[in-house]
């Protein structure tokens, strides 16, 4: 039952607008800077794209989709209206004028700092309150996730809250704390600085306030994928979730482990001793863990559906799973993507590969491969699978979809797989312009990586020609949207699982103890304050 | 007869939680083998990142202390080692060309005098942010001879595709040779 269509299409629609022009400029992008197009006479032009593609993407995308589905699984599980209806749709017009006040001075040259903000470069103060707006716009949803499943336990005293809910609000509660860190690099160092209170600022301290964002972010963007590789993709299939339990320990432990490791993206930095980088790196490891118990739950409850097709032997079961169903075929995608970006994970937060690696087109082409590619195409999953409950409608074309996403799959593999390539060969990231003399390895394989990109922006189309063409269908009556039941359902579960409080104590403590120190000791090197140099300014 | 279903039902749940438990013991046991080999190459052979938070004013590089323009390129240090000191700004390093001998141990000093840079030196692990108010300390060795780029790995503006610079290791007695007619070296002289 869900009573709040518009809301949660009119996030959904936004997010995948958006996502539309950001996955046009990022191919340009590509375009530009290979061997098939010569120097480009004004590079500002790339790295505005570079900054409103990361923006987009990083930024609007993920947590709009995340906000939709959030509102979606919060009216399905709990079988209640949303509360704080109006509240939400305040949120959603913060997050639209946020993103206008932030993309329109990109376009016009006078925010080319990219998306990781990289002070004491300043730019125009409007791109920084707009993503403030952006990320306050999507706080209020934390806050009313919270309030709803509060609501629900009221009224349901001692009830297993549904898994879908317990994740989803999880998911709230990671973006509401890991997004504190770039607030607080926005709020007290850059703003101060673009607003002209002051002109200088601790480039390293800046550093390391954003990688307490950067990298729960990533765990923020993969909520949503799990949420449906566990509660949509059994269901879908015709199978059942292995382990409700397990679920919700993977979900839990998200919660803790992705906050305190985001150190590990400043192994190469000055501005933090090697005892904190090895901490974090240990912490790194440790996130692998709810990945890996994923798999196996996964893997199970898929083998549960093929067997109750009549699927037979130890891997005879395979040929008995629904091929031609987009959930199934999403899903197998996702996890060959996430095998391998997973893979290229492990060598960049290990304390010594991480050095070969660092700041090349391989890191490019993992968090590609592991949010463009594994994530993405479960939002495309999703939006398939909820479509026809916000419209009414029955989703047409399963071949269309199939298409749709063996070309993104593809078109990942082909974009990817050539971008770690010439990052062990020693390409930077972020280049307007190389040059490829002499260099025959580097210019074909960045041609390989352009025709990907070439298929993603095909299969991007397919997948709003097909949301789209899904409005104008003929009405029909879709049966109720329902969750994965699990195996051995749950009757009473024990107050940790049964809530994120603990969760969200140990997250905030291991913050601290991860963050603490190095922050403070950072606030305290005033020798570290440096000038600002002004984005446009003359020198 | 639903006694016994539920009876079988507990058997069933027990057997899918001890294999759970099998599965996320080898799991852990697999992140901490990792976790392990980085610590004993960690220890074993020192290999580890940059460890020094070393602060310095960027507005007074260029005309007193460590990093004035004299004091840039390569150095013999006492001990035979060589110290390289470096400086990015937008768009550039100085020195643009850096000489080193193969087969000696070498200390690179490097820092920034305006906006966030970053080095590596293809074909090579040798690879550093170099930010302003802050200087990056690291040693390495080159076994070989010959010649590497070394572009400034991060975004610094919009000339920031454009910083390059370059990297000869030469033989030991052709450095030597160099060392004793100057006391810094870079191969722009």
């Amino acid at each position: 039952m869900i009573s709040n269509r518009r809301l949660m299409l009119a996030h959904f629609w936004l997010a995948f607008a958006v996502f539309g022009l950001a996955v046009l400029l990022g191919e340009w992008q590509m375009f530009i800077r290979s061997p098939l197009h010569g120097w480009l006479h004004n590079p500002d032009l790339y790295y505005r794209s570079v900054t409103a593609h990361g923006t987009v993407m990083g930024y609007v995308f993920p947590t709009l989709v995340a906000m939709g589905f959030g509102y979606a699984i919060c009216e399905l599980s709990l079988g209640q209206p949303l509360i704080g209806r109006r509240w939400a749709w305040a949120g959603y017009i913060m997050i639209i004028v946020g993103s206008v006040a932030a993309v329109v001075p990109v376009a016009m040259g006078l925010d080319s700092v990219l998306y990781t903000f990289y002070p004491p470069m300043i730019g125009n103060a409007f791109y920084y309150i707009g993503v403030v707006l952006v990320v306050v716009g999507s706080w209020v949803w934390v806050v009313l996730m919270g309030i709803n499943l509060n609501a629900w336990k009221r009224a349901h005293p001692s009830a297993p809250v549904p898994l879908p809910m317990f994740a989803n609000v999880a998911a709230a509660y990671l973006w509401g704390w890991t997004a504190v860190g770039a607030a607080l690099e926005l709020l007290f160092q850059i703003l101060p600085v673009a607003l002209g209170f002051t002109n200088t600022i601790n480039a390293g301290l800046s550093r390391v306030l954003f990688s307490w964002t950067l990298h729960a972010i990533v765990y923020f963007w993969l909520m949503p994928a799990y949420i449906a590789f566990y509660t949509i993709v059994p269901r879908a299939i015709g199978g059942r979730l292995y382990s409700d339990t397990m679920a919700r320990i993977s979900f839990a432990l998200f919660l803790v482990f992705s906050m305190p490791i985001g150190i590990h993206h400043l192994f190469a930095d000055p501005q933090v001793g090697s005892g904190f980088k090895f901490v974090h790196s240990v912490f790194t490891a440790m996130v692998a863990v709810p990945t890996l118990l994923t798999v196996f739950t996964i893997c199970a409850s898929v083998e549960i559906a093929a067997r109750l097709r009549g699927g037979k032997g130890v891997f005879g079961w395979l040929k008995a799973l629904p091929w031609d169903n987009p959930q199934m075929l999403a899903l197998a995608f996702s996890f060959v993507m996430l095998g391998f970006g997973g893979a290229g994970g492990l060598i960049n937060m290990s304390y010594q590969l991480d050095s070969t690696v660092h700041n090349t087109q391989w890191v490019t082409g993992h968090f590609h491969l592991i949010f463009g590619g594994a994530i993405v195409i479960m939002y495309f999953a999703i939006a398939y699978d909820l479509w026809p409950h916000l419209t009414g409608r029955a989703m047409q074309h399963l071949g269309l979809i199939r298409t749709q996403l063996w070309l993104w799959f593809i078109g990942m593999i082909v974009t990817t797989f050539p971008w770690h390539y010439v990052g062990i060969l020693g390409m930077p990231r972020r280049m307007a312009y190389f040059d490829y003399t002499g260099m025959s390895a580097e210019a074909v394989s960045v041609i390989m990586s352009t025709v990907g990109g070439a298929l993603l922006v095909v299969s991007a189309i397919l997948f709003l020609v097909i949301l789209y063409r899904n409005h104008s269908g003929s009405r029909a009556e879709i049966a109720p949207f329902t969750f994965s039941r699990a195996i051995h359902e749950p009757t009473s579960l024990p107050l940790a699982l049964n809530g994120l409080g603990l969760w969200v104590g140990l997250m905030m403590a291991l913050t601290i103890t991860n963050y603490g120190y190095p922050i403070a000791r950072l606030i305290g090197l005033h020798d570290a304050q440096v000038p600002a140099v002004f984005i446009g300014a003359k020198r | 007869m639903a006694e016994t279903f539920s009876a079988k039902s507990n058997d069933t749940a027990a057997l899918a939680a001890r294999l759970e438990k099998r599965w996320a013991f080898m799991m852990v046991s697999i992140m901490a083998l990792l976790v392990g080999v980085m610590i004993f190459t960690g220890l074993h052979w020192a290999m580890m990142p940059p460890s020094r938070v070393e602060t310095i004013n960027p507005s007074t590089l260029h005309v007193s202390g460590e990093f004035v323009e004299s004091n840039l390129g390569s150095a013999v240090e006492a001990d035979g080692s060589i110290t390289v000191r470096i400086i990015g700004q937008q768009y550039s390093f100085t020195p643009q060309c850096i000489v080193v001998p193969a087969k000696t141990p070498i200390t690179f000093r490097v820092t920034s005098a305006d906006v966030i840079h970053g080095m590596l030196i293809t074909g090579t692990n040798i690879n550093s942010m170099v930010e302003p108010g802050y200087i990056s300390t690291f040693k390495t060795e080159f076994e070989q001879t010959g010649d590497h780029l070394m572009p400034c790995h991060e975004y610094c503006g919009v000339g920031h595709e454009a910083m390059w610079a370059n990297v000869r290791v030469v033989d030991k007695d052709a450095f030597s040779k160099m060392a004793a007619k100057a006391g810094r070296l870079t191969c722009d002289l």
